[in-house]
């Protein structure tokens, strides 16, 4: 389990996290929403270690993320950032080869192929293989900078805005394949998400922040209230439900 | 886990598939730099070769020993450096680091007088002047590349300050040293490969070799490390670390070359951007090479022409630089400023 407690980030005199604490449980998808600049991108951050907390601590299968040795982690859980860009050249396939780095340290086996094709095929990348990744469209390098964390193989995956620049198709067969990744394999996976429906048919539980604080955490079916959403966003949104889905409508 | 592997989805779309041939292999690069670096080092050993050979040749050795040495040195300091970095314009001596080391040399000889620092001899001041070199530079500078998330603008901005404020103080310390000790510091300064003294080109070429096994035990994390930090740490690889053991090592680097040669700016951007260009697949031991080779080509081959052709030669660096500059901008004019 992700164990977070009492996080905080100061810029300055500006606090954007502001003592989070929550638990993870193992096994299933935790969606972080809330309006742009609310600390969801720092507050991951922190928890994968990628920035230093000014108080609070994270442990993720009761490891500190603070004194655990990176190796170890990176075997343990994987990141993917809101925004990712290469300096260097490199094939779709070399990047998602790196993801395995962690478990071979630089000397790549033959079972790492495996997981190499495995990611690549899983986001759907087979003819973009040996393409540089500077070549690439917006989506197909998220799907490419995604598929280097899957063959990462952590246990515990936090994503940010993985949906970032994907097409509708793209993004229902992410959701479907972090739905599997949670059911079939176990693995507890943590994600950053704007599209509020998306969170309401895919993850089992919700957390919403705002203003660096976490203001709401439940079942979709809690947190999927117009009084809920609207002290989260500031804006009326009517539920509906839909096959057993509850869909905010905020178009209009 | 083999339950990943096993879940049965068609893979044959990944597999069997050819990688195209994009432009000309590293590995391509890397023999013809080096037939022709070796061809050109076989030239300047052996062209005009008459009088008192044994007198000769091992003056010409030296002199394209430490072509080659300077040539490994800028260009190994200057990818490392723009690895851990993240950027592909800022180099060590850009950020001040041969500045620095000229300060150094300047402080000692105030501090223990040139007279002193002659008697010492080269190897042993110049040992002494690394020690420095490599403490300094931590001070001054870890804290700019361990933190992470700063711009561009502000390192270049603090390379400035600072190459500005180690030239002034040396200036400085200069005028108020005995002008007999001036003398003898700008022959320091004043290097060139013709005056390059062997047991210095020793020690250095040690120098050199220790820190070279530093960088190539670390050179998976390095390709690692040109992912960017973030993604670095993601990996499992200790950022703060490798960033201060790179620092280590473009430290004795840029101690080594400004030693040999004084000081070059622009050279190591000049033969960075080159190597990157050829190298179509990333990898930290092909774009050191194929950097390295283009150095020796260009030092040696330069010398060559600017000594048979031209028949003179202390404007190879003059050279150098003005082209070195003028890549130094259009990079900048390209807009790879973030
Ligand atoms: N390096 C920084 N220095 C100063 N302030 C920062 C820094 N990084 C983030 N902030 C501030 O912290 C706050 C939270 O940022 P964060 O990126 O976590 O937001 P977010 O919830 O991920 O937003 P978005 O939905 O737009 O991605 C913002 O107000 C931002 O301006
Ligand atoms: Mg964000």
């Amino acid at each position: 389990m992700i164990h977070v407690s009492g996080v905080s980030k100061r810029y300055g005199t500006q606090t954007v996290v502001d003592d989070v604490s929550c638990y993870i449980k193992d096994g299933g998808i935790t969606s972080i929403i809330g309006p742009n600049g609310a600390g969801k991108s720092t507050l991951l951050s922190m928890m994968s270690r990628l920035l230093d907390m000014d108080a609070g601590s994270v442990t993720i299968d009761g490891l500190d993320v603070n004194d655990t040795p990176g190796r170890e982690l990176a075997r343990k859980m994987a990141i993917l950032r809101q925004d990712n860009q290469l300096t260097v050249r490199l094939t779709v396939r070399d990047l998602v080869g790196f993801g395995r780095f962690p478990h071979h340290g630089g000397r790549p086996r033959i079972e790492d192929k495996a997981y190499i094709d495995q990611a690549l095929d899983y986001l759907d990348l087979g003819a973009l293989a040996d393409k540089f990744v500077d070549e690439l469209s917006g989506g197909q390098r998220q799907r490419a900078f995604i598929a280097m964390v899957l063959a990462q193989d952590t246990d515990y995956l936090l994503l940010d805005e993985p949906l970032n620049n994907l097409d509708m198709k793209h993004a229902v067969e992410m959701m479907r394949l972090l739905r599997r990744l949670t059911d079939e394999l176990g693995k507890t996976v943590v994600l950053v998400i704007h599209d509020i429906n998306f969170a309401s048919c895919y993850s089992d539980n919700i957390v919403a922040m705002r203003e660096g604080r976490l203001v709401h955490q439940g079942a979709p079916a809690q947190i999927m209230q117009p009084e809920v959403l609207r002290d989260v966003y500031e804006i009326d949104i009517r539920i509906e439900e839909i096959e057993g889905n509850r869909i905010g409508v905020y178009f209009a | 886990m083999k339950a990943v592997v096993s879940t049965g989805l068609p893979t044959a779309l990944t597999q069997h598939q050819r990688r195209p041939i994009k432009g000309v292999p590293p590995k391509t690069w890397i023999i013809v730099l080096a037939v022709l670096a070796a061809a050109l080092v076989a030239v300047f050993m052996l062209i005009d070769l008459r009088g008192n050979i044994g007198y000769i040749l091992p003056r010409r050795a030296i002199k394209v020993g430490s072509m080659i040495l300077v040539a490994y040195a800028v260009g190994v300091s200057t990818v490392l450096f723009q690895t851990v970095t993240s950027n592909r314009i800022l180099t060590p001596s850009i950020m001040g680091f041969d500045a620095l080391y000229m300060l150094i040399q300047t402080g000692l000889t105030f501090a223990i007088g040139g007279q002193a620092l002659l008697t010492m001899g080269a190897p042993a001041r110049f040992v002494i002047e690394v020690a420095l070199m490599v403490a300094f530079s931590f001070l001054l500078y870890r804290w700019l590349f361990t933190g992470g998330g700063k711009s561009l603008h502000l390192m270049l901005l603090v390379g400035i300050v600072f190459g500005t404020m180690f030239r002034g103080i040396s200036s400085l310390l200069q005028r108020l040293i005995d002008p007999s000790e001036f003398i003898i510091l700008q022959d320091l300064f004043f290097a060139s490969f013709n005056n390059v003294d062997g047991l210095l080109l020793l020690v250095s070429a040690l120098a050199v070799a220790a820190v070279s096994v530093l960088a190539w035990r670390m050179r998976h994390q390095l390709d690692v490390l040109s992912l960017g930090r973030e993604t670095a740490m993601n990996l499992g690889v200790d950022h703060k670390r490798s960033v201060i053991s790179v620092l280590i090592i473009c430290s004795v680097l840029v101690a080594v070359s400004t030693a040999l040669v004084g000081p070059i700016t622009f050279f190591g951007l000049l033969v960075a951007s080159l190597a990157y260009q050829l190298c179509s697949h990333f990898r930290h031991t092909s774009v050191l090479a194929i950097a390295v080779l283009l150095g020796i080509i260009a030092l040696v081959g330069g010398q060559l022409v600017l000594e048979q052709v031209f028949a003179f030669d202390t404007a190879l660096s003059i050279v150098i630089e003005f082209v070195g500059g003028i890549v130094f901008i259009a990079l900048l004019l390209k807009g790879k400023v973030k």
